[in-house]
């Protein structure tokens, strides 16, 4: 009675975990405005599985290091160089969580789900890294504009969002900023706190920038990043831009008080020095105060620029920039930095020290890449497979249903049963895991279906053999289960070794079909061996003097 | 109460020789089929270029066909794939199928700028475009053996431990049949083979192996049962005590895989048909190549208590329970073909 019931508590359990796993929820995607042709992140509700290349439609790419204009010497270095470039232009894709991944030595593969156009992709992927370094906007040119520039776009007829904060830049984290200024002993401006009595509407751009902890440097909270970002664009505030400066956005947000901002950096529009004129770039941990540092090597020429410059600047924070994003936070100048100089990351991790290091390298020795493989799947292709899919299944499994039902009954309908929480289980299993479901995963999740009967058929011949020999159904029931038991373990391991081979060898859509192959044969042992035999165990107490069995 | 197959008192391994004919019917041809003329790799393989349309407008393979030769593109196989209004294009490495430059990409770009030409480029939309280089090629064939001498060596291994060596033997060589005769199959059909291919080669390899692991767990358990009764005889009992099952669990993965055949649209169509004949294959060799090459295998080394090597001495009448009439009353018996 009590095992039962206990079965029954870990049945249910088992089933209200799988939908809840599979409740659609809400996801957000990277669609592209037609208007502004821009990027902007969008909610839709769906159920939270993943989807294979080839189901939602994207492009894959397989990419190596060009050797055909002279040999690489460390290709490992080349592609950690590349895949670090093609992460800071992930916003340039139409996808909100694009794979960038170092596959085997020396091969970068790029995957954007619901990308289009290959020509577009790859020409991003492929673009030569540029990397400069530029001093920020020192003397705030660009927060004394924004009043202007606020009421340029009022005259415009663009209104601040509704409950905005009236002060043109709020001061978010004073306590934050004296202290930095104490670090930087000799800070050029004194910060005044803008005049904000004229402005008696909140401003349409300053209401989204919140003062960050160093000159030039703002921080945009991350759900107004895009309307910030179409804001700037706009001609009146590109025309009321502080001349010499320009915009760029850091690479990624910060969390404070909770909450992400991304920081955009006011710059000068020169840069100090490029890459071309870095040499070589490391990160190494330091002696004496056991700070994270990178060293990075110039040019002659560059370095003899390198010297003036910081000569000119000392005392002022420089943006690292790569393709127009700033990595990391911009360093102070300490000093006239010649030849060789070091950027000290304090108390930051090593990792993080090499990351700079990488990026830097990135900028100084370009990574030319080569497509070794290509494919794109379009949209409507990967929807119309999703429906055969469907469809197939749907098929499928009224015609298991049917010969289940038809053969065994009673019984077959218990197994029925049991098929649909296999079913719930196995798609269940694919979303808490983290599986993608490809083409040829749905065609095995069809296949599993038709197989994960066979624990049950092996179950129901056993127990109608113990039957014929004329044991009590009771004991047959018993029975039957004990004795199907080893040849159901037998089959399905063996299925379940080849699956796992194949995951092993297989790419992509290959392994989405191993993996449901695997998850759908753990999944059927389950149902098969452990719900079923409740069922029957719930039927048996109810009529306890059954004489025939409908098997 | 429907019941197939019940109590089935067939003579399976009698008629093995004929199943070793047919067989070798079915693999040899296809063998040498497969010397002279090679299998229909895909891209993946081969490299090379694929490429999918949709048209607006129904057009001429032969037409398309012409247009490709004169952008120099030569060889190139351009296939309908399900209706008129969508082509495949197919264009391998190392044939003559690519651009003079050689590359891939090269070679998309040329498909490109002559389906503009032909047919407009608004008229057509691409739908899938996989190029694929030599170099990835040549990994994924080599990928692709060492699953397939994987997948043996570890079933191998699964079978060392559960199984006795001969009854793993003979396991082990039923899925060499099937193979075989799965190899023989996706070249009479010509079915393109890509890596689902290959997978669904796998996944037979494992369905089979199922199916003769089924049946040899019958043979151990009867052999414990049945001191007396020659190897001979257990097999064909256990063979016909599990016919009921191999039909049931055939007939519904046949019900998916033919769904699948059916419904599931051209890309998984060659997965679901390789899927399909596997069932027939498996399910043979299991009874025809697992059991009699057991016999075989028990013969000329045989087991501890020998009753291999008797296999083939005069039957005996069969030891098998007489069942007790079926409670629910329907057995349909056909004990009068019990054995002789």
């Amino acid at each position: 009675m009590r095992s039962i019931r206990g079965r029954l508590i870990f049945i249910f359990l088992l089933l209200g975990a799988s939908i809840a796993a599979l409740i659609p929820r809400n996801v957000t995607q990277r669609t592209q405005d037609p208007q502004t042709g821009r990027m902007r992140d969008t909610s839709v509700r769906q159920v939270p599985i993943n989807l294979g290349l080839d189901l939602q439609g994207g492009i894959h790419l397989a990419l190596e290091v060009d050797q055909s204009k002279g040999a690489v010497a460390d290709c490992a270095d080349a592609i950690q160089r590349a895949q670090r470039v093609v992460r800071t232009r992930v916003d340039e894709f139409g996808t909100t969580e694009p794979v960038v991944q170092i596959v085997g030595q020396c091969r970068l593969v790029v995957e954007l789900a619901g990308e289009k156009d290959p020509a577009r992709a790859v020409s991003i992927v492929q673009r030569t890294a540029f990397l400069e370094f530029r001093i920020t906007d020192m003397k705030n040119q660009f927060r004394d504009a924004l009043p202007g520039i606020d009421r340029a776009l009022r005259v415009a007829g663009v209104k601040a969002p509704s409950g905005a904060q009236v002060s043109a830049v709020t001061q978010l984290f004073g306590a934050d900023t004296s202290k930095k200024g104490a670090d930087t002993t000799k800070k050029k401006s004194a910060t005044p706190a803008p005049d904000t009595a004229e402005s008696n509407a909140p401003g349409a751009l300053s209401a989204l920038l919140f003062q960050g902890g160093l000159p030039g440097e703002f921080l945009v909270p991350d759900e107004q990043v895009a309307r910030a970002e179409s804001l700037l664009a706009r001609p009146e505030v590109t025309a009321a831009i502080p001349r010499g400066f320009d915009l760029k956005w850091g690479t990624e947000s910060e969390s404070r008080q909770a909450r992400l901002y991304r920081p955009l950096y006011v710059v000068e529009d020169k840069p100090i020095i490029t890459g071309e004129e870095l040499t070589k770039a490391a990160a190494k941990r330091d002696q004496l105060n056991n700070h994270s540092v990178v060293v990075f090597d110039l040019t002659r020429r560059g370095s003899r620029k390198f010297c003036d410059e910081t000569g000119r600047h000392v005392h002022d924070y420089m943006a690292i920039i790569l393709d127009n994003r700033v990595q990391g936070q911009p360093p102070i100048i300490n000093d006239q930095i010649c030849g060789t100089g070091q950027i000290d990351l304090q108390n930051k991790a090593l990792t993080e020290a090499q990351d700079l290091a990488l990026v830097l390298r990135a900028g100084a020795l370009p990574a030319p890449l080569q497509i070794v493989e290509e494919r794109t799947i379009g949209p409507s292709l990967g929807a119309d497979s999703i429906h055969d899919g469907i469809k197939a299944g749907i098929v499928g499994v009224a015609l298991v249903i049917l010969i289940m039902v038809g053969y065994y009954r009673l019984s077959g309908a218990l197994a029925v049963a049991s098929l649909t929480l296999y079913l719930l289980l196995t798609l269940a299993g694919l979303s808490v895991f983290g599986f993608t479901l490809t083409l040829p995963g749905l065609a095995g999740l069809v296949l599993s279906v038709g197989i994960a009967v066979d624990a049950n058929v092996l179950i129901f011949e056993r127990i109608r053999e113990e039957l014929q020999h004329g044991k009590t159904v009771r004991l047959a029931v018993d029975e039957g289960f004990t004795h199907a038991m080893s040849a159901i373990i037998d089959s399905n391991v063996s299925t379940a070794l080849t699956a796992f081979i194949l995951y092993l060898v297989g790419t992509g859509p290959v392994q989405g079909f191993a993996i449901t192959l695997i998850i759908g044969i753990i999944a059927s042992m389950i149902t098969a061996i452990f719900v079923v035999r409740t069922f029957y165990m719930i039927w048996l107490r109810r009529r306890p003097d059954m004489q025939t069995l409908s098997v | 109460m429907i019941r197939l197959f019940a109590n089935a008192n067939y003579d399976f391994i009698k008629w093995r020789r004929y199943a070793y004919g047919l067989t070798a019917l079915i693999i040899i041809p296809g063998l040498v089929l497969l010397a002279v003329k090679g299998l229909n790799y895909s891209i993946e393989f081969t490299g090379g270029t694929f490429i999918q349309i949709e048209t607006r407008q129904p057009v001429q393979t032969a037409e398309l066909r012409a247009d490709l030769d004169a952008a120099g593109i030569p060889g190139a196989e351009i296939q309908s794939f399900g209706s008129d209004t969508s082509y495949s294009i197919r264009a391998r490495l190392g044939a003559h199928a690519t651009t003079p430059g050689g590359g891939t990409e090269e070679t998309v770009a040329a498909v490109g700028r002559a389906l503009d030409q032909k047919l407009g480029h608004d008229n057509y939309r691409i739908e899938k475009r996989e190029a694929v280089g030599p170099k990835v090629g040549k990994e994924l064939q080599g990928k692709a053996l060492l699953a397939i001498f994987f997948s043996f060596f570890v079933t191998l291994a699964y079978l060392a431990y559960r199984f006795e060596w001969r009854f793993g033997l003979a396991a082990v060589l039923a899925t060499f049949h099937d193979i075989l005769t799965t190899i023989a199959f996706i070249r009479y059909t010509n079915l393109e083979v890509s890596l689902v291919v290959v997978g669904a080669v796998l996944t037979m390899v494992g369905y089979s192996l199922n199916d003769t692991i089924i049946i040899f767990d019958r043979v151990r358990e009867n052999l414990r049962k049945f001191r007396r009764t020659n190897l001979y005889e257990i097999l064909n009992l256990s063979i016909n005590e599990t016919l009921p099952r191999s039909i049931l669990t055939h007939g519904t993965t046949m019900a998916a895989t033919l769904a699948l055949v059916i419904f599931g649209g051209e890309v998984i169509r060659p997965f679901a048909l390789v899927m399909t004949f596997a069932i027939f294959t498996g399910t043979f060799s299991s009874i025809y190549i697992a059991a009699p090459v057991l016999l075989l295998i028990e013969k000329r080394w045989p087991g501890q208590d020998a009753r291999g090597a008797r296999a083939y001495a005069p039957r005996e009448p069969m030891v098998t329970p007489v069942p007790a009439p079926a409670p629910s009353g329907g057995s349909g018996s056909s004990r009068s073909k019990a054995a002789v």
